[in-house]
């Protein structure tokens, strides 16, 4: 479903969808449903559906696969880059100015203290983070061998994070080549 | 010039290795940032993500932009940022022309068998690594299992949970 559609309307919906996000991945999805599809008709639920699996499958932030996605898909290459800016200059600006002012926060005692207590707790984020991945993804045991792999192979072997996701990333492809001529049943 | 150009690179390849989004990022940005390059410690980078949880947009972006600020200005901040969103802007506008043919491929579905878990992998040694900087004496291990208690029993959002355990830094430390 397309809909005639200016540079300016993409930049401003995906500054908004970017000003607005707090949290980063999942967390805006809502509001592009809202925007995209209820509000400005870019896309219908079908194609929202497969972009979502597409922003899962390639790398980079999942805000910025569906701005440049949206963009081409409306206004072509400068759309992309229109859309693509437009979700990340919000939080560039918002990120510069505290890291223009921290060195000045900084010098004071209490902000040490209050660090003091943020540190632990994004180490339980990243901990919860583990959590509901783990529930989602840890299904079967082969899931969870390659999870242990490459935690060890990191720990052990000291191998860097970009050649343990290559090797997993083998291993799945083993794995999973007799399984196409079995076809599992929700298939 | 050197340090634009290796901040540039530096966090394409971060752009380009992160699958799933949100926290999976973590893992490359620590190797790179602080084992390899020095530009922040363990401890800066916890205040970094703490931040980036508090402020909107994608916690790579967030990262990109202030890493980039503290090591070579507003020039390393814009080096820094467009390197982490080009691959995915590349990729996503080829996939864009031929939109819907990746989801079939047989080979990307095996691929992913074996990423998925392997980002949980990578989390795990990069909280790991982590903890070990942050967990230092019992009280901030008691701030830590707050923290996740809140998290998993109450439900509770990310920046609440950034701010009462702020509140018990105040009072603790």
């Amino acid at each position: 479903m397309k809909k005639q559609t200016t540079l300016f309307d993409l930049f401003f919906t995906f500054f908004r969808i970017g000003a607005f996000t707090i949290g980063g991945g999942y967390a805006m999805v809502p509001l592009i449903q809202k925007e995209v599809i209820e509000h400005r008709q870019w896309l219908d639920t079908e194609e929202f559906t497969t972009l979502l699996a597409i922003a899962e499958m390639t790398p980079g932030p999942i805000a910025v696969n569906t701005a440049t996605f949206v963009g081409y898909w409306t206004s072509g290459v400068r759309g992309a880059v229109a859309a693509t800016l437009g979700v990340v200059l919000p939080s560039f600006f918002i990120i510069l100015s505290i890291a223009i002012f921290l060195p000045w926060i900084t010098r004071y005692p209490v902000a040490e203290r209050i660090f003091y207590g943020v540190r632990p707790a994004v180490v339980a984020l990243i901990g919860y983070a583990i959590y509901n991945l783990g529930r989602k993804v840890l299904t079967n045991s082969f899931a969870v061998w390659v999870a242990l792999g490459v935690f060890l192979v990191q720990l052990l072997l000291k191998i860097p994070p970009i050649p343990a996701l290559l090797l997993a990333a083998g291993a799945g492809i083993l794995y999973s080549r007799p399984l196409e001529h079995k076809r599992k049943p929700e298939d | 010039m050197k340090l634009l150009v290796d901040l540039f690179f530096t966090f394409f390849k971060i752009g380009a290795f992160t699958f799933g989004g949100g926290y999976a990022m973590l893992p490359l940005i620590q190797d790179a940032v602080i084992y390899k390059h020095g530009w922040l410690t363990q401890q800066e980078f916890l205040e970094v993500i703490a931040i980036a949880e508090m402020t909107p947009g994608p916690i790579a972006v967030n990262t990109a932009t202030f890493v980039g600020y503290r090591t070579a200005g507003l020039l390393g901040s814009t080096f820094a940022t467009l390197g982490v969103v080009l691959p995915s802007f590349l990729i996503i506008l080829v996939i864009a022309r031929f939109f819907g043919g990746l989801t079939d491929l047989p080979w990307a579905k095996g691929f992913f068998t074996g990423v998925k878990p392997a980002v949980i992998g990578l989390i795990g040694f990069a909280l790991w690594r982590l903890g070990s900087a942050a967990l230092i004496d019992y009280r901030s291990i008691l701030i830590f299992l707050g923290a996740l208690f809140m998290l998993i029993k109450w439900r509770l959002h990310p920046i609440p949970v950034i701010f009462l355990s702020a509140l018990c830094g105040l009072l603790l430390a």
